[in-house]
């Protein structure tokens, strides 16, 4: 078990953390005709749309309650409901999420209560759902933001206990933590697939945020992801298949409501996470496992052998949000590899289960820290530690949010054996690419060779 | 900071829209409004101040999102690359331990990295709680040694654009006039030529793009005490009063520093742009007109003569691929008009501009250059801007970052002009480069591949399906 380390000094350097509402409006975006609406200042969505304009190399639909000095001092209730009035009457939205930011948890806003007020107002809008949800930035980091967003979607889309488990024979529900890129997501979908079932994900931003160019040529809300309607229907299902630790309370609330036993995962790398999934699929489909997938599986198997000269005993430093971080280092402890520094923003649950001695609570700089300490051989963390990977002299496998400096990092894919495969190949060549340590050149002081530099008899110890 | 000191910021004499409302007075509304907050602008107006720890005053949200995202360069110290917060935790807020916690790390920052200062944005949570920073900064500067200026940009206070004039408010009630600029060295005394101190204001040598320029300040004997805040240092900043010349390169965004160092030290100023070869060439003269040394004036010329004679036959090549495309311009403020004249040096057509943060300066100077027939937008959402593409057949989109997706996702080339891009274009040199990029993606081959359907979409005719 990890010891979790907290977090020890005043000032965060170069920070690893992304903030709470920044992970419910991506939570959001997940959801097909979708928008994220933060209530605070004009920035914290303006800041939040960059860092995922940059990050997807997509439009991001995020709007903003634009609290500005009078609504901060005097009340910014009124913006909320005109803020959600705008918007449904400009963009008739199938679903508005609405994440709170440090500004408005500061001044103390009772945003449920605001959602109802707003529909009392405006009862031409009931018929659209509008997600409330409490994500202070000086909580949590990405990934709690975007799992309180995920159980506060099924808190306003699942609001009766129901009973009807199995109804849709084939229909199974994904939880998809934020851990999982668009391209995990379609992975994962076409997983599901093979074994004639058919998934519902929620959120589902491998059909949303895949990058892909429509007939429309712009919208003002998400295009793709899981249909509004369809989260209804999550009680009909057969099975819940939850990724990521992050999620299992919004797991525990959908199967509180609707009794569809579910499935749990901490992570979906190496062969170890995979076949337990694909264990699953086979039993909830009542099906063999496809001889597509059990290829993919032998794949994975001989890559294993092929990489491990390479990765054995590789001293390997981890800096991201709990799911991932925890992730990580069961792919690479699983190929005996080292986890000797191991970074995440905020407190988790599943972090004392990281495959490593200790666990820091803290930023790039903590990272930065131990991995010199300890050696370390590559850094696995998001694109801001590019600087930190440089100074250390070691590579650096870019994975998590961030990555705004590499082409197509958004949708790659890491789970299933395929997207492990793909990383340990990834991974090896990494430690390939920037040397194993060979002997420094021995010329010997009796050498015959002129012209060349030779041992002086005193420095034939050192290296 | 109280509301009658951002009513005063609002209030910028030197503007010459500035009898009209205050931009600052119509509240933006909620559920349709784009564009970023006070410590928005005020990072971006001082963060490329080179060897200054930039803290971050508040949670992680401000931060988090936002550090090491801009294409600006230092030739030297990277330690404003370094992301510093104070990542107000929730017992930090109930606790009120925000104002300690900024202390010890304002002695973090300068303990790890010896900063030559230290400034504080001071961001909504905090100016909510009400965390004085201003006697925090000043504690902190007595017991480090190390000037620490607070900079009071709650998001809350309003725009970016006033995040600018915050921003230079601080510098010059905190830093400018606390140093003096060293001599010039003997050595680099060269005969028949009188060095004059300068400084450039709202200058972020975005992707090095003002080391385009740099050398031909050196060639005419213009020392430059100050780019703010381009590639700039802290002392530089403290040296700005003993200019005898600023120019005021980017928008009306730092027009108060310019005007206030007109007013309290009686150093000139005059608005130019360094994008295109007429505006670079307007700008050296302006230079010399105001620094009055008839040397200098005849230098530029001759300067001016040569490069853009040099430049003029280094564009012929670019201009016969782009003369007469059709541009689309949304962009705010003075590069309305200032890369307009750019595109013009380039025999574009401009046949349309947004003016949405343009002042009424910028579009009068609009009209001048383009003539009335020029359309001028103001409403920036995507739709309207790819209806103005349609209207106006435009082969380009030339806007900031955040509308690349729009002309993307709509298959129409796009140019990147504002702070997040990775080209420089400014001076006579970062024409070809400009030229080039424009080149390169108006007659990129991908646009028929993206625009054609599928082959097989033709043949899915309506009719009964052939058996197999």
């Amino acid at each position: 078990m990890a010891e979790i380390l907290k977090r020890n000094k005043a000032l965060a350097v170069n920070p690893l953390k992304a903030s709470q509402p920044v992970g419910a409006s991506l939570a959001f975006l997940g959801i097909n005709k979708a928008i994220p609406m933060m209530h605070g200042s004009q920035g914290c969505t303006a800041f939040g749309k960059v860092y995922f304009v940059r990050h997807f190399r997509e439009p991001i639909p995020l709007q903003t309650t634009a609290m500005d000095q009078v609504s901060t001092v005097m009340s910014a209730d009124e913006n909320v409901i005109l803020g959600l009035a705008t918007i449904c009457e400009k963009s008739k939205p199938a679903l508005i999420g609405l994440p709170t930011t440090g500004l408005s948890e500061t001044q103390g806003t009772d945003i449920k209560r605001l959602v109802r007020d707003f529909y009392i107002a405006h009862p031409e809008f009931a018929h659209i759902p509008v997600v409330p949800v409490n994500t202070p930035d000086f909580t949590g980091c990405l990934e709690s933001g975007y799992a309180l967003a995920v159980k506060a979607t099924l808190e306003v889309m699942l609001p009766e206990k129901t009973d009807n488990v199995g109804k849709r024979k084939k229909q199974v529900n994904v939880l998809a933590g934020s851990f999982l890129t668009p391209g995990d997501v379609e992975h994962i979908k076409e997983l599901i697939e093979a074994f004639g079932l058919r998934p519902l994900v929620l959120p589902d931003i491998g059909d949303s945020l895949d990058g892909h160019l429509t007939e429309m040529e712009s919208s003002p809300l998400t295009v793709g992801g899981t249909p509004v309607s369809d989260i209804a229907s999550m009680g009909e299902s057969i099975a819940t298949l939850v990724l990521g630790n992050s999620l299992f309370d919004a797991a525990d609330f959908l199967k509180s409501q609707t009794g569809v036993p579910d499935y749990r995962f901490d992570a979906l790398m190496g062969l170890e996470a995979v076949d337990s999934f694909v264990l699953a699929l086979a039993e909830i489909s009542g099906k063999p496992v496809p001889e597509k997938i059990e290829r993919q599986r032998a794949q994975l198997q001989d890559a294993m052998v092929d990489a491990h000269f390479m990765l054995g005993f590789a001293r390997v430093a981890i800096a991201a949000d709990p799911d991932l971080l925890y992730g990580f280092s069961r792919l690479v402890t699983e190929m005996g590899c080292e986890v000797v520094a191991a970074v995440a923003p905020a407190r988790a649950n599943i972090l004392e289960s990281v495959l490593a001695e200790q666990v820091g609570i803290g930023d790039l700089e903590d990272l930065e820290i131990a991995a010199k300490r300890k050696g370390a051989q590559l850094v696995i963390s998001n694109s801001h530690a590019v600087e930190t990977a440089r100074r250390l002299g070691v590579p650096l496998l870019r994975a998590g949010f961030p990555q705004y400096d590499l082409l197509g990092g958004y949708q790659r894919l890491w789970v299933g054996y395929r997207g492990t495969r793909q990383s340990l190949f990834d991974l090896a060549n990494l430690l390939v690419e920037h040397g194993h340590h060979e002997p420094e050149p021995y010329v010997s002081i009796y050498a015959q060779r002129t012209g060349e530099s030779r041992a002086t008899p005193a420095s034939g110890q050192t290296h | 900071m109280q509301a009658k000191d951002i009513a005063e910021l609002l209030n910028e004499p030197a503007c010459t829209h500035n009898k009209k409302e205050k931009s600052g007075c119509a509240r933006p509304k909620p559920g349709a409004t784009a564009g970023g907050c006070s410590f928005d602008g005020a990072q971006i107006a001082l963060l490329p101040i080179a060897d200054v720890a930039h803290i971050v005053h508040g949670p992680i949200a401000c931060a988090g999102s936002s550090w090491d995202n801009r294409g600006t360069r230092s030739s030297g110290p990277t330690l404003y690359r370094i992301g510093m917060t104070t990542d107000l935790t929730e017992q930090d807020v109930i606790m009120g331990r925000g104002e300690k916690r900024l202390f010890h790390a304002i002695k973090q920052a300068v303990d790890t990295y010896s900063p030559k200062a230290v400034f504080i944005y001071n961001t909504c949570v905090p100016a909510l709680t009400g965390d004085d920073i201003g006697a925090v900064c000043k504690a902190a500067a007595e017991k480090t040694g190390v000037p620490v200026v607070p900079v009071d940009c709650a998001g809350f206070y309003g725009t970016k654009n006033l995040g600018n004039r915050i921003a230079g408010e601080a510098m010059f009630k905190y830093v400018v006039g606390t140093g003096e600029p060293l001599p010039v060295p003997a050595e680099l005394q060269r005969p028949g030529i009188t060095v004059h101190d300068v400084n450039l204001i709202g200058e972020y040598n975005i992707a090095g793009e003002f080391w385009n320029v740099a050398p031909l300040f050196d060639e005419l004997g213009l020392r430059i005490l100050c780019t703010l805040s381009g590639d700039a240092r802290f002392h530089e900043v403290q040296t700005m009063h003993r200019a005898e010349a600023s120019m005021v390169v980017c928008a009306k965004a730092l027009l108060n520093i310019a005007r206030k160092l007109q007013t309290d030290h009686k150093v000139p100023f005059f608005e130019g742009s360094f994008y295109g070869v007429t505006d670079t060439s307007n700008a050296f003269r302006d230079f010399a007109k105001l620094l009055n040394d008839p040397s200098l004036t005849e230098r530029t010329e001759a300067m001016i003569a040569r490069e853009e004679a040099k430049i003029n036959a280094a564009l012929d090549p670019w201009r016969e691929k782009l003369r007469g495309k059709r541009v689309l311009l949304y962009t705010g403020g003075v590069k309305s008009w200032s890369i307009v004249s750019a595109l013009q040096d380039l025999g574009m057509d401009v046949v349309a501009t947004g003016t949405s943060k343009s002042t009424e300066e910028d579009k009068a100077r609009i009209r001048e250059i383009m003539g009335d027939k020029t359309k001028m937008i103001t409403d920036g959402s995507p739709k309207a801007l790819l209806g103005v593409v349609k209207e106006y057949q435009a082969d380009i989109l030339i806007a900031g970052g955040r509308n690349m997706y729009t002309a993307l996702k709509a298959r129409i080339p796009f140019l990147d002009i504002n702070q997040e891009r990775e080209f420089g274009y400014e001076g006579y040199s970062g024409m070809v480069e400009l030229a080039r990029q424009l080149a390169l993606t108006i007659q990129s081959p991908v646009w028929p591949g993206v625009r054609k359907t599928a082959p097989w979409a033709k043949t899915k005719v309506p009719g009964v399906e052939l058996g197999a």
